[in-house]
């Protein structure tokens, strides 16, 4: 049984997807009904980025032991310096160190 | 279809790809645990595709939750598209319908990051790039999902082998990414209190709702600042 699909499931992975394309194409709706935009909502939209991705880290950081702490902290000095996928491996280098020599 | 653009936007969307291949071994994993099929995770991956919420929503079908809350879940982990949609509408506003419709259904933080990058740099958002970028990322999330799946029971404790790290240490590097920003300190202080107070006092997902909007309100309250954005007019321009 393990490779077919059941209907209400499949209903619900439509529905969840179509929840998300919503919110994919929703900000764009919005904002094309605005004729001009004022620039103190360009000030916040440019902000979004770094707003949002900080509400996927922070959590992470506060919420995590040791290990997950020392691995972002490790990230975070190597990638203020080098490109994206040394930071990864920095953290990830990291956490492994933390957990497998360490014992955290 | 501008090859060389198409090529460049593959090239940039296979390092994402290949840094997201373990979530998305993982998502497969934890999606056959719960009880999904082979092919439902496949679906998911396929119409949902967007890592964390798939991840919150395999969470919850596990837990016996009603549907409508499954849904308005996902729907609350992926609030921060709206944001995306809207910050990234002056940039491809030169797109055809059928072209928006491809770049919204592939707009994930990645793709919305690495766009913007683009759109500021001067460069120009054009839709070989865009979409180049999406299937690199697209395909092997699929893929690897489904391979995750097939093997989900067979893979050790993701702990151990340090995979739940990848991806905070991921959206850190993309934060960081943006750091040369006006206003990105106060933001991301604003941002990450939000976030963790939300977590503590309200729940997850709503965390990251709360969070982003209270760095955004903080952001439009801040001074003005007198950076212009070049890739603004030129894309105004093409249009």
């Amino acid at each position: 049984m393990t490779d077919l699909i059941s209907v209400d499931m499949a209903l619900l992975i439509l529905a969840a997807a179509a929840a998300t394309f919503l919110t994919r194409i929703g900000g764009y709706v919005l904002i094309t009904r605005m004729t001009t935009i004022p620039p103190r909502m360009e000030q916040a939209l440019n902000a979004v980025p770094a707003a949002v991705l900080t509400t996927l880290v922070a959590p992470a950081f506060f919420n995590g032991g040791w290990d997950v702490k020392i691995a972002m902290l490790a990230a975070l000095v190597v990638g203020v310096r080098y490109p994206g996928l040394l930071l990864l491996g920095a953290g990830w280098a990291a956490a492994m160190i933390c957990r497998h020599l360490l014992g955290f | 279809m501008n090859r060389s653009e198409f090529n460049q936007g593959l090239k940039g969307g296979l390092i994402i790809a290949l840094s997201s291949a373990p979530f998305a071994v993982l998502f497969g994993a934890v999606a056959s645990d719960n009880g999904l099929s082979v092919m439902e995770a496949g679906l998911m991956s396929a119409t949902v595709y967007a890592g964390a919420s798939q991840l919150v929503g395999i969470e919850l079908f596990g837990h016996q939750v009603a549907p409508w809350l499954i849904v308005l879940s996902v729907f609350a982990v992926n609030f921060r598209h709206i944001l995306y949609s809207a910050a990234l509408t002056r940039y491809i506003a030169h797109f055809t319908p059928v072209q928006k419709f491809f770049t919204f259904f592939v707009l994930t933080d990645p793709q919305f990051a690495e766009a913007v990058k683009r759109g500021e740099s001067g460069r120009g958002v054009g839709f070989p790039w865009y979409i180049g970028f999406g299937a690199a990322i697209y395909f092997p999330w699929l893929f690897f999902s489904v391979v995750g799946a097939f093997f989900g029971r067979m893979m050790g404790d993701p702990r151990a082998l340090a995979i739940d790290v990848l991806l905070p240490v991921y959206f850190l590097g993309l934060v960081i990414g943006f750091r040369r920003k006006p206003g990105f300190y106060p933001v991301v202080v604003a941002s990450a209190l939000g976030s963790v107070l939300g977590y503590h006092f309200v729940g997850s997902p709503w965390h990251v709702s709360i969070g982003a909007a209270v760095g955004v309100v903080v952001a439009a309250f801040l001074p003005l600042s007198t950076e212009s954005v070049p890739a603004n007019t030129a894309t105004e321009m093409e249009s």
